[in-house]
């Protein structure tokens, strides 16, 4: 899939093109299932979903075949990202689902606080004190705002409960 | 009889401007405009995933200043990208990017307090006239559309969507994938017609389906973020600030240019109700501008006229988008969906009725556009400063805080966390889809539209009883559906030209 320094164009072309065909096959055999035709009282609850499923497959096809006839002619030169872009990108993707997997188990102002002050500590440069001060002001705000204001609970993990709210 | 119903609307409108000017709803649009341009300044943050983020908070709200706030917000956010644009070179929303060709010029001359002026002018005017227009208009709109059964309601959003498909600037098929996929979205979970589930596949997370707004958020809001990482973004700016004689030197310079900024209202007026728009309408505002001056040469070197006629259009654009969104339920841009779903949820049905059974909430609307927008000039005018120094805290700050914020406005969105997993997988493919070019408006608007079409399709279908030349029997739904098809034929027709050339 990768070639030399960057992420070719064609290849994201199919996968993403391929995704969608996937999704277009869930959508017609579901669409089958529930029923497609024409019921005693009127379109089955498929009716309307199947053509949307036999779009998405044609126009997934039209896709994938336009990137193979000019596979050749491309050549791998359309740069979908450089590596050192994608690598950029996946510093902030994948920070973003661990801050996601830790609001499950932290609640959402602890995992707040630590993931913006980690991310500033990683990637700013900034001292510890100084990027928990700006993560705790974060989840300090959030808490005001939600919590007190507005009165809409956040998700919350053992040191709220510890803290007894 | 045309004296009497303008009279009428007069009337409503002043009824209009008692509803919106109570003390509680002038404080909401304050809020809501600061929240906006704040929204418009970040990258990452933009007005459809704002107003989505934002949209749980206002649950508890009249739906009046709910509503009023929310599209202060919308306004804010406008006028917000237009600073980022000129001050550094950087739209901060997508409709801004025609701002920066002559905009930065201008402020790396040292004029940046003309172009700002100039800008947050323009962008009142175009908001004034398709305020006015949306005064006028849309009632005659309604009324009209009260005629309309479901086969017309159908064509119109055939319509909608055709003309997406044929308008728009990424290739066709994409536009068509992108939207089916918002189609295939909106059908999954209880079909509210049979009662069957559709497409859940035994989870039973999926019941209640997929929520447009947890898709708003991930596609604009954490695509935005990783895109905007990638560039490895350095914010260098130009310093912004507007003294009242810079504000006083421009205005006497604008009337100048009134026939730029009239073909940019009309432009923007155009494009916001047909769905295209406010970006395509800054960009063809901005050739138009061009083509027509007589020194086009200046263009893109910081032409004052360079500013004036994207922000113009966006701004018309903008705000005329209500126009479709209030009148048929059809709304004219993502956030103008985002907004459309805030109605539903508030319990009002978006569409005719909604000017005869709920007049205090359209009227007490229409009001706050014009007070939003009179508002939204005075703030932006007197606090450019503060939104140039917010621009200057670093990426590596603002980046996970926009993501923090992005978490929580999908989780206050049902209380759920699966939704804050389905916004990361949404990021993931507003990341992809941007970099492929496939368009993320056409997905969101058929993911809110999704089940309304689908309904007015079956009921037609029920009427006809399966038979589509329905949609072709009336002289009303005929015409809609032949200007369907005439625009789903156009990227056809490029084809067939582009094969008889060889």
């Amino acid at each position: 899939m990768k070639s030399g320094s960057h992420l070719q164009m064609r290849w994201m072309e199919l996968l993403v093109a391929a995704c969608f065909m996937g999704v277009s096959l869930l959508v017609i055999t579901d669409s089958i299932r529930v029923g497609n035709s024409w019921g005693n009282d009127g379109p089955e609850p498929g009716y309307f979903p199947f053509y949307i499923g036999c779009l998405l497959l044609g126009g997934a096809a039209w896709v994938i075949l336009q990137t193979l006839l000019s596979w050749k002619q491309d050549d791998g030169q359309e740069v979908f990202a450089e590596k050192h872009e994608f690598n950029l990108m996946l510093l902030m993707l994948i920070p973003s689902v661990v801050f996601t997997a830790a609001i499950f188990v932290l609640g959402i102002y602890l995992a707040s606080l630590t993931f913006v002050a980690a991310f500033m500590v990683w990637q700013g440069k900034y001292s510890v004190f100084k990027s928990i001060a700006v993560g705790f002001g974060i989840s300090a705000a959030l808490f005001a705002l939600f919590e007190v204001w507005f009165n809409l609970p956040l998700p919350k993990g053992f040191i709220e409960t510890w803290l007894g709210y | 009889m045309v004296g009497l119903l303008i009279m009428d609307e007069l009337n409503n409108l002043f009824h209009g401007f008692a509803v919106a000017l109570t003390l509680p709803n002038i404080g909401f649009m304050l809020i809501g405009i600061l929240l906006g341009v704040l929204i418009g300044v970040l990258p990452g943050l933009g007005g459809a995933n704002g107003v989505a983020i934002l949209l749980p908070l206002t649950f508890g709200m009249s739906p009046t200043s709910a509503i009023i706030m929310l599209s202060c917000i919308y306004w804010g956010a406008l006028f917000g990208g237009a600073i980022t644009s000129i001050l550094f070179n950087i739209p901060g929303e997508p409709w801004s990017v025609a701002t920066t060709f002559d905009g930065y010029p201008m402020a790396q001359k040292g004029k940046a307090a003309q172009a700002l002026t100039a800008a947050f002018t323009s962008s009142f005017v175009g908001a004034l006239v398709a305020v006015l227009m949306v005064t006028f208009l849309a009632p005659v709109v309604a009324k009209f559309a009260l005629n309309f059964g479901p086969p017309e309601f159908f064509a119109v959003q055939l319509l909608t969507f055709a003309s997406f498909i044929g308008m728009s600037k990424e290739p066709p098929v994409k536009t068509m994938l992108a939207m089916m996929l918002g189609f295939a979205l909106a059908a999954v979970g209880l079909d509210s017609v049979t009662g069957t589930l559709r497409m859940t596949y035994g989870q039973e997370s999926l019941l209640k389906g997929f929520d447009f707004l947890i898709a708003v958020i991930g596609l604009f809001g954490i695509g935005e973020i990783l895109l905007t990482m990638e560039e490895g973004l350095a914010f260098k700016g130009q310093k912004g600030r507007i003294t009242l004689r810079d504000v006083l030197d421009t205005w006497k310079e604008l009337p100048k240019y009134w026939a730029t900024s009239l073909r940019a209202c009309l432009i923007g007026c155009w494009m916001g109700v047909t769905p295209g728009g406010a970006t395509p309408a800054s960009f063809m505002s901005y050739g138009t501008a061009k083509r027509m001056s007589k020194h086009p040469e200046n263009f893109g070197k910081g032409a004052i006229e360079g500013v004036i006629a994207p922000e113009t259009a966006a701004h018309a654009a903008g705000t005329s988008a209500l126009l479709p969104m209030l009148t048929l339920g059809i709304p004219g841009s993502p956030t103008a969906a985002v907004l459309l779903g805030g109605l539903l949820i508030w319990g009002l049905q978006p569409g005719p009725l909604l000017f005869t059974e709920q007049k205090d909430f359209v009227w007490g609307l229409i009001a706050s556009m014009y007070l939003g927008n009179i508002v939204g000039l005075i703030v932006v005018l007197t606090t450019v400063p503060w939104w140039a120094a917010i621009l200057r805290i670093p990426f590596s700050i603002i980046a996970p805080v926009i993501v923090v914020i992005c978490a929580v406005g999908a989780y206050t969105v049902h209380n759920s966390m699966l939704d804050v997993v389905l916004m990361l997988v949404f990021g993931l493919m507003g990341y992809a889809f941007k970099k492929l070019k496939y368009p993320l408006a056409p997905l969101v608007l058929a993911l809110v539209l999704g089940d309304m079409a689908e309904t007015s399709f079956r009921q037609s279908m029920l009427i006809s009883k399966g038979s589509l030349d329905i949609f072709v029997s009336t002289p009303l739904a005929g015409s809609i559906t032949g200007l369907a098809l005439i625009m789903l034929a156009w990227p056809l027709l490029g084809l067939f030209k582009k094969l008889s050339r060889g």
